[in-house]
């Protein structure tokens, strides 16, 4: 029924079909290899499959929707990631992340640069420590953090992703850093390593 | 490690410094070995976090589907530069990783340094040795007490080895035995340290040649021997095995 539906579509509009198929093409080119990424990035956002799949499919939907309108030129992946990232803090769970959302001004005290070789230590912490730090994170904070390391943005694409000046991307980068330190030295010290 | 130099090993790490600051931090960190050490920490932690959280999750091939279809089209895959970033985050901490090794490497280049002096001097002295015997049961009593430990002499004759004598000596502030041999012209100082000392561990075994000498270095027992000449490498090897056989 759908598919009769769409083709007598076509057959009204068959000039707008098909620039919206070579727009489609076009799209799913771009947009397709990055499926895997930008579900990992959804997941580690949402906390669970469910509300990460259906996170991706609202993205790519509305990215497909809005694509006549993405310049070419411009960062795509950023662009997706950008997408992917104001549709979750508009989504339920989004919103309820975003009640811990620290303020930009609420600094965390800078520990004395010991020389510490904790971050030697740090690295060979188990994988799972690891992640359970990270799903501990202020979301603004995993984010980032996720953006930069995992997703390997560069700061540009970062501050296009986040709608953020390249300082603060630098800035907010380093407090989730060290945000993120603290947690991983405060469990080895509870692990007794 | 002041705050300049932290503000600037994030964005090292992160492969985002640019010239001119790009090379005013590497000259550093080739002089500060605790911004070399932070820097090695940093790219190790960063790894360490992509690897406990990249591709952690991926897409179930029936969401895959349902997704592909939504947005209908050919779906060609196209070529990302994700490998290649991959890659070129490697090859940062691998020149890293190996520039602490060149460190290691200089150490194990200071201790061979140190080991061919004393032997020099050794042999450049009116009065080379301590205890002057050709006899091991003279030569190997004569360390008791002196040393934190004892070792086995074998017996050289009918080799064309001598012993000439022995002395205490320091590497690296630790205590060891130098035992002087001779072989026609030459002469080999053979070092014997504690294996757990950690100087031991700038000798790696097997044989090297430096400024002409020739050095071979072997653990046994829980002590490390290390040989050297300004003979050939034929006659330092032989003296090993002679020397290995009795232990």
């Amino acid at each position: 029924l759908k598919n009769g539906i769409n083709s007598r579509a076509a057959g009204y509009r068959s000039q707008d079909v098909f620039q919206d198929q070579r727009n489609a093409d076009a799209f799913g080119a771009l947009a397709l290899p990055l499926l895997a990424q930008l579900y990992n990035f959804a997941h580690w956002l949402t906390g669970n499959r469910e509300e990460a799949e259906d996170l991706v499919q609202e993205t790519y939907t509305k990215a497909l929707k809005g694509f006549s309108s993405f310049s070419p030129g411009t960062n795509f992946r950023a662009w997706m990631y950008r997408i992917l990232r104001n549709t979750f803090l508009t989504s339920r769970a989004g919103l309820k992340a975003t009640v811990s959302f620290d303020d930009e001004e609420n600094e965390i005290p800078e520990r004395p640069a010991s020389g510490d070789p904790e971050s030697l230590l740090l690295a060979r912490m188990d994988q799972e420590q690891i992640r359970l730090a990270l799903e501990q994170l202020a979301v603004q904070q995993r984010e980032i953090i996720l953006l930069s390391y995992v997703e390997e943005l560069s700061y540009k694409e970062i501050a296009e992703t986040l709608g953020l000046p390249i300082g603060t991307v630098m800035s907010r980068l380093s407090r989730a850093r060290r945000a993120l330190r603290e947690l991983l030295s405060s469990k080895m010290q509870g692990a007794g390593l | 490690m002041s705050c300049e130099w932290r503000t600037q090993l994030d964005q090292y790490a992160d492969g985002e410094l640019q010239q001119p600051e790009l090379s005013t931090l590497e000259v550093h960190l080739r002089s500060c070995s605790s911004c070399a050490a932070e820097a090695l920490g940093r790219m190790q932690m960063k790894r360490s976090i992509h690897n406990a959280a990249a591709g952690a999750f991926t897409p179930s091939a029936d969401f895959r589907a349902r997704l592909q279809s939504s947005i209908s089209g050919d779906h060609r895959p196209v070529k990302t530069w994700w490998p290649a970033l991959l890659f070129s985050t490697a090859a940062v901490v691998v020149a890293i990783v190996a520039s602490v090794l060149v460190l290691q490497h200089r150490t194990e280049r200071n201790a061979l340094a140190e080991i061919i002096d004393l032997h020099v001097s050794t042999v450049a002295s009116a009065n080379p040795v301590d205890v002057v015997s050709s006899d091991r049961h003279t030569v190997k009593p004569w360390f008791t007490g002196k040393l934190p430990f004892t070792f086995n002499l074998p017996e050289l004759g009918g080799s064309e080895f001598r012993l000439i004598g022995g002395r205490m000596a320091y590497v690296e502030q630790n205590p060891a035995a130098q035992l002087l041999f001779g072989i026609r012209k030459h002469q080999i100082s053979v070092f014997i340290l504690q294996e757990s000392d950690a100087t031991a561990r700038d000798f790696p075994n097997g044989s090297t040649h430096r400024l002409e000498f020739s050095i071979e270095s072997w653990p046994a027992k829980g002590l490390r021997y290390i040989a050297v000449s300004d003979g050939s490498m034929a006659d330092v090897q032989a003296l090993t095995t002679i020397l290995r056989s009795s232990q």
